[in-house]
């Protein structure tokens, strides 16, 4: 196992080293002149090459690369020039809020799309079985930004159950309880389009596993139901469903740039949309490369989860 | 016709032969048809957009601003500026419907471009692409959708271009796993060999044996494809004012939620029921292509096999008056199929009896209903679609059918364990072997965990596993045929079971391993007093290992006595011909007689004997009527009318 471990954290390096080759590229290839876009239209070319060289433009694109791999391993991605202060502050301020909401969304994802995916298997065809898997089918083809407008209008608006944005800064003095309270919202809704991805999913993992013979033989040595449910079925399932939530992860991330829009919370992916608008092009480059980083590492973890599971992919 | 049209017509024959039935298939399937004719409806209307004399979509008119739905000459009510919100959702739609078809083809024909170049050629032109590829899905999906959009600056084409990017990996990948499968098929050198050119193997016969796939990925993409576009335009990165697609009118509505919900919850909807119509066909296509995938086929969900109500099974069975003393009796026992309309008589009413420490083997060819008979006993036939219509199966006098669940499982693997063919399928791969056995000792024996783990290790020593103490920590894959065998028998004998029921238990192992499986569940069985219900195809084996012996012919029993009788006088003629496929070990006669003709189908069996159109004794009497199971010895039954003919 340790050895396992030691080979796949070896292959992530160069997943690592193209994501940030792809974030560079992206960044570096954008046409139009950035010191011309810091100094305004007004500069004079003499400031515009001073700039330039001070932001290493002039160098070959190589150059710029490792000088930038450089900073960023010592903790430096630049600074905002819309902002006026170190990209890395910037991310750093808004990571905490991001990883919350993205996390409590694939929690709740998890949780209840594998429970209602095993129970729609289990009583297969059956009244159960047709309402989750309607209700699976809304939620795979509702917009989440939709979801949230509607979530705001009737619980925040109309019951005035619950804040519905307002979120202003993580540690603002509300404490714990007013942080749940503004979660609430915006984590149902991004959990609701990830938990139908994972309902469909597990339903179709666990049909798959009960037709299998060794289901016949737990039920042959007279286990519970229960037993051969979630001892045998459910955990052989869980190979086919574990990387999926590895998926729902990098889409649960990616989906809280609408959530977080919606939802005016106080988040990374709100930072890069105003990000883009502004042009702010180092801090769309760090907030991109630090999120996709993170999205690696967990998928990173799902492959080590899923050789805890599988005995043959660990002898691999 | 030259050499190389062959082919090309053979995949364009394939291709219509594929394609003619989808339709059909597509449609009879409820949900499919729904999101076909909701997809219709919508791409109908949007289609005719131009002729609706509907005021322009751009057409502001400030004083009508916010109207609500159902105002005169604006049914779905205006918008902040006073466009007319159902011009605009019309034209939205269109755009949005648009973008999406168009992203989605675009992405599937680059990404299976590289898909299929990765596969087809193979060696550093496959590992590069594919590189590229894992990287591009190392970044969340819409994140690297927005740095594209950041570089290229927001605008509807560039949004488009983002999402038809991100997608582009999904289809290399599918495609190129589809196309390595087909790469190394024969006929795939078989065309080299004709000489046909790269590009033309690889659009005729590659191609269309990935197109499914394709086709597959394209109806499924469409829908994510709408909402992720509508998702950027949303966000202000997508379509621009004036112009809108969907997303951008509901970015549109955010601000005015409070005070007209209507401008952004109308566009949400649209997008809704475009999604839930092109989802619903997808599912139905992908059902329709590639049934492997179908979430939906024959599961065993249900704990025991379904059965028809007391008083209907035991219609016509004479007063039990079994004995017991037995622990086997089987009585008019049927057990059915039903799928799809067809109704498949496995198990066409068999009595067998098992006297405690007895042998009794069951033999006949695939698809006689031995196997059904003997998933009957503790109701192991999976439901759906298996059924038990009619018959009772009594345990001590007791009728296994109607017993509650729980005493069933007490039965299960307590006094009656089952023995199954494909030691490679029936143990569970991801659990230690030693750990399945340990389970069935903890769930009737009470034991904790270490002593349960501890006769374990002593069963895997009676069943001749050398290293038991660390073969119980091995898993299935790590171990030959015949061990698992052996496990699947220490499995059995783990709570001195008193009768054991063996489903062909060797027929997956070679010869000589065959030989020493039988001859170590004989002895044990021997040893511990067990009874047996041995099924096999091989009336060789059963006759070495058995007392009596049932011959099932298409559900019944059609012969049935004490070994010695059926192999000195067989008097049903399929026992014969049976006898006659039997080589004989060390003669000259090294040939076999292979039996003439197929078994009949299960859903339309013949009135009479079903063996009638295969027999060379047969008359028309045979096929007139049921013919009964007569007593021509003692202790020895044939079904059959010619039988006291010399």
């Amino acid at each position: 196992m340790a050895g396992l471990i030691l080979r796949r954290l070896f292959m992530v390096i160069p997943v690592l080293f193209g994501v940030s080759v792809i974030v560079f590229l992206v960044i570096s290839l954008i046409p139009g002149d950035p010191a011309r876009a810091i100094l305004g239209t007004f500069a004079t070319p003499a400031n515009v090459a001073e700039v330039t060289r001070q932001l290493g433009l002039d160098k070959p694109l190589p150059v710029q690369y490792v000088i930038w791999i450089d900073n960023l391993l010592h903790g430096d991605l630049g600074r905002s020039y819309i902002l006026h202060k170190p990209v890395i502050d910037e991310i750093m301020a808004r990571l905490f809020p991001t990883l919350l909401l993205a996390g409590a969304a694939l929690v709740l994802a998890s949780v209840f799309g594998v429970l209602l995916g095993i129970l729609a298997a289990v009583g297969q065809n059956g009244i159960g079985d047709r309402l989750i898997t309607v209700v699976a089918l809304l939620g795979i083809s509702t917009p989440s930004f939709w979801l949230g407008m509607l979530f705001i209008f009737w619980f925040g608006v109309r019951l005035a159950w619950l804040p519905v944005g307002g979120m202003t800064a993580m540690f603002g003095g509300g404490g714990v309880g007013d942080i749940l309270a503004h979660l609430i919202l915006p984590a149902t809704t991004l959990a609701a389009v990830a938990g139908a991805v994972l309902v469909r999913l597990t339903r179709g993992a666990m049909l798959e596993v009960l037709r299998q013979d060794y289901i016949r033989t737990a039920r042959a040595k007279g286990l519970s139901e229960r037993r051969v449910i979630y001892g045998h079925a459910f955990r052989n399932a869980l190979v086919a469903i574990i990387p999926v939530i590895g998926l729902q992860a990098g889409f649960v991330l990616g989906g809280a740039v609408y959530i977080e829009t919606v939802f005016q919370w106080p988040g990374l992916g709100r930072m890069l949309v105003s990000a883009i608008s502004t042009r702010d092009i180092l801090l769309v480059q760090g907030g991109v490369l630090v999120v996709a980083s993170g999205y690696v590492l967990i998928n990173l973890l799902t492959d080590l989860a899923q050789a805890v599971l599988d005995p043959r992919i660990r002898t691999e | 016709m030259s050499a190389h049209a062959l082919p090309l017509a053979a995949a364009r024959a394939s291709q219509r032969w594929m394609f003619a039935p989808i339709w059909s298939r597509l449609l009879r399937n409820p949900m499919a048809a729904f999101g076909l004719g909701l997809l219709l409806v919508i791409v109908v209307i949007v289609l005719l957009a131009p002729v609706l004399h509907l005021p322009p979509p751009e057409f502001a008119q400030v004083a009508q601003r916010l109207k609500p739905p159902l105002t005169p000459g604006h049914p779905f009510g205006t918008d902040q500026v006073g466009r007319d919100i159902l011009s605009r959702l019309v034209w939205g739609t269109r755009l949005s419907l648009a973008v999406g078809v168009f992203s989605a083809l675009a992405a599937s024909l680059v990404g299976s471009t590289i898909g299929l170049l990765a596969a087809f050629r193979g060696g550093w032109v496959d590992a590069l692409l594919m590189r590229g590829i894992d990287t591009l899905m190392a970044f969340p999906y819409l994140l690297l959708a927005l740095a594209i959009v950041a570089a290229l600056g927001p605008g509807l084409f560039n949004a488009m271009l983002a999402i038809i990017v991100v997608n582009v990996p999904f289809f290399a990948r599918g495609v190129r796993g589809a196309a390595l499968s087909v790469v190394q098929a024969d006929f795939m050198s078989a065309a080299r060999l004709c000489g046909l050119s790269d590009a033309r193997i690889v659009l005729t016969e590659l191609l269309p044996n990935v197109l499914p796939g394709i086709i597959i990925g394209v109806s499924t993409t469409i829908g994510w494809m709408i909402l992720e576009t509508a998702g950027l335009s949303f966000l202000g990165l997508g379509a621009q004012p004036p112009q809108a697609d969907l997303g951008g009118m509901l970015g549109d509505g955010r601000n005015l939620l409070q005070i007209a919900p209507h401008v952004a919850t109308i566009p949400g909807l649209v997008i809704l029921l475009l999604a839930i119509g092109i989802n619903l066909l997808g599912d139905g296509l992908r059902d329709v292509l590639d049934p492997k995938l179908k979430a939906g086929g024959i599961a065993r969900t249900k704990a025991r096999t379904a059965s028809a109500p007391a008083s209907e099974r035991r219609a016509g069975l004479s007063p039990p008056g079994a004995d017991a003393r037995l622990p086997l009796a089987i009585r008019n026992l049927k057990t059915e199929f039903r799928v799809r309309g067809s109704v498949y008589v496995a198990v066409g009413g068999v009595d067998l009896k098992i006297a405690p420490g007895e042998a009794v083997g069951i033999v006949g060819e695939s698809g006689s209903g031995k196997t059904v008979t003997a998933l009957s006993i503790l109701g192991l036939v999976a439901t759906p679609p298996g059924r038990i219509v009619g018959g009772e199966i009594l345990h001590h006098g007791e009728d296994m059918v109607e017993v509650d669940l729980r005493r069933l499982q007490e039965v299960r693997g307590g006094k009656v364990a089952y023995i199954f063919q494909d030691p490679q399928t029936t143990l569970n791969p991801l659990i230690p072997v030693g750990e399945q056995v340990a389970e069935v000792i903890r769930q009737h024996q009470g034991l904790s965990r270490p002593e349960a783990r501890r006769r374990a290790v002593a069963l895997f020593e009676s069943v001749l596993i050398g290293d038991a103490i660390d073969k119980v920590r091995a898993y299935p894959h790590e171990m030959s045929g015949g061990q698992r065998q052996r496990v699947g028998i220490a499995m059995a004998l783990a709570n001195d079971p008193e009768l054991i029921v063996a489903d062909e238990p060797t027929t997956a192992l070679d010869v000589t391993t065959q030989a020493q499986v039988l001859k170590l569940l004989n002895d044990l069985r021997h040893e511990r007093g067990a009874a047996l219900m041995f099924i096999s195809h091989d009336f060789g084996v059963v006759a070495a290992l058995c007392d009596r012996v049932h011959v099932m012919y298409a559900g019944r029993v059609v012969e049935s006595g004490s070994v010695k009788d059926v192999l000195a006088h067989p008097r049903h003629p399929y026992t014969r011909r049976l006898l006659a496929c039997v080589p004989e070990l060390g003669s000259r006669r090294g040939r076999v007689a292979p039996i003439p003709g197929l078994p009949p189908s299960l859903d339309e069996l013949p009135p009479g004997c079903a063996f009638a159109p295969r027999c060379e004794l047969v008359t028309p009497a045979c096929s007139a009527g049921d013919i009964s199971l007569d007593e021509v010895g003692p202790g020895h039954f044939g079904r059959c009318i010619r039988m006291d003919e010399p």
